[in-house]
């Protein structure tokens, strides 16, 4: 009995120490894998070009559109706030029953992850601006105790705000059937300095959110590199 | 004389199994009426969401406000509250159709999980403090 105890003590522990080498190479691997680029998420089109009488094919990448909304300081945001840097961004109301407040638990993770990194910002779009007005905002940004040159909450047009959505591939419109009055989606859009989008990440999800925080340095040296 | 003993031995085993099952099914209740109407907000592990959404976890206001509680759950709360020394102001919504013992597991759960171990409540006193609910 206690022979055999032993023994199969021995093969667990041979077992054991398999799973953890095969685990080693998996792990190189991957960040191997990591480490080559984030994909370039969307559609895309080739455009034909002339060079010196040659024929090039480009590939034009999906990009987000020009856009201008307010912050919780009643600041203008615009592309140009995000000028140079990656930021990340998704779509709440302040008064959310459902998946909003796990959303931004997990966004706070970031937050704190990178809030000594100026290259790194983000973005909440308001998707019911009617009641989320700059006083609003600027309340729940302050509970959160969050700073906004890091993290913007922003209202706007309603309109625009649904617009910009679909252009960051996430769904968000007004549903009188659905809890809150809205449905959304709750994705964390991962966006690099040329406004492509690199990455779409679940934000109710912690392993989607450690994804996307083991995705940031990737993207940060991708850009880094080029300058 | 033996056979009266096992008699009553089995007896007493199936009145101890109805018994025990009947406490942990108690408890599985209050913790899915807990994961369907409440983690939303405060979340799996009681935490909240900071300065917004008050914990649950080792959270003063269950004691301090204990018999408050039955009413807080099924018509809601708003207005200034203070939670472990912070301060919350944001709309918790009620849910009225909670019957009795549905209001009463999930106190129990909430008493005694996420690092709490504090008093449970009895029916009755869920049932009387139910009753003198303030105005709404
Ligand atoms: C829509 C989000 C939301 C949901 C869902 C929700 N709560 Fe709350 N809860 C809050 C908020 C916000 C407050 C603080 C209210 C205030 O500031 O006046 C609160 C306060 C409380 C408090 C008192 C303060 C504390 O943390 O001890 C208790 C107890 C409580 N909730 C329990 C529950 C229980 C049990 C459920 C499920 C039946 C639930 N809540 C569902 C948002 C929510």
């Amino acid at each position: 009995m206690i022979n055999r105890n032993k023994l199969s003590l021995r093969r667990l522990l041979f077992a054991a120490s398999l799973t953890l080498t095969a685990g080693m190479f998996y792990s190189c691997s991957e960040s191997a894998a990591e480490e080559a680029k984030l994909p370039i998420l969307g559609n895309r089109e080739p455009v034909e070009r002339v060079v010196e009488g040659q024929t090039v094919v480009d590939t034009l990448y999906h990009q987000i559109p020009d856009f201008a909304f307010v912050n919780q300081d009643s600041q203008q945001v615009t592309q140009e706030t995000f000028a140079g840097k990656l930021y990340v961004t998704d779509f709440f109301f302040t008064t959310c029953p459902t998946i909003c407040p796990k959303m931004k638990s997990q966004m706070l993770r970031v937050y704190e992850q990178y809030k000594d990194n100026p290259n790194v910002l983000l973005l909440s779009h308001s998707i019911d601006p009617t009641h989320d007005t700059v006083a609003v905002l600027k309340d729940y940004a302050a509970r959160l105790n969050v700073t906004s040159d890091k993290w913007h909450f922003v209202t706007g047009e309603k309109d625009s705000i649904y617009d910009i959505a679909t252009k960051y591939m996430v769904t968000a419109m007004e549903d009188e059937q659905e809890a809150g009055g809205f449905v959304h989606s709750g994705a964390f859009v991962l966006v690099d300095e040329n406004r492509h989008v690199r990455g779409v990440y679940d934000g109710t999800k912690p392993e989607e959110v450690d994804r996307l925080i083991n995705d940031i340095p990737v993207l940060l040296k991708e850009q880094n590199d080029q300058k | 004389m033996t056979r009266n003993r096992s008699i009553s031995v089995v007896a007493g085993l199936v009145a101890l199994t109805t018994l025990t099952q009947c406490f942990t099914n108690r408890k599985n209740e209050g913790e899915k009426l807990y994961v369907a109407n409440c983690q939303s907000c405060h979340m799996e592990d009681g935490s909240g969401l900071r300065g917004l959404i008050p914990p649950l976890a080792k959270a003063d206001y269950l004691q301090l406000h204990r018999e408050e509680l039955p009413c807080l759950i099924r018509h809601g709360i708003s207005g200034e509250i203070v939670v472990n020394g912070q301060e919350y102001n944001k709309e918790m919504p009620g849910l009225e159709r909670l019957q009795l013992d549905d209001v009463t597991n999930l106190l129990n759960y909430i008493q005694t999980n996420f690092g709490n171990d504090n008093q449970r409540y009895t029916m009755t006193e869920v049932e009387e403090l139910l009753e003198s609910c303030p105005a709404h």
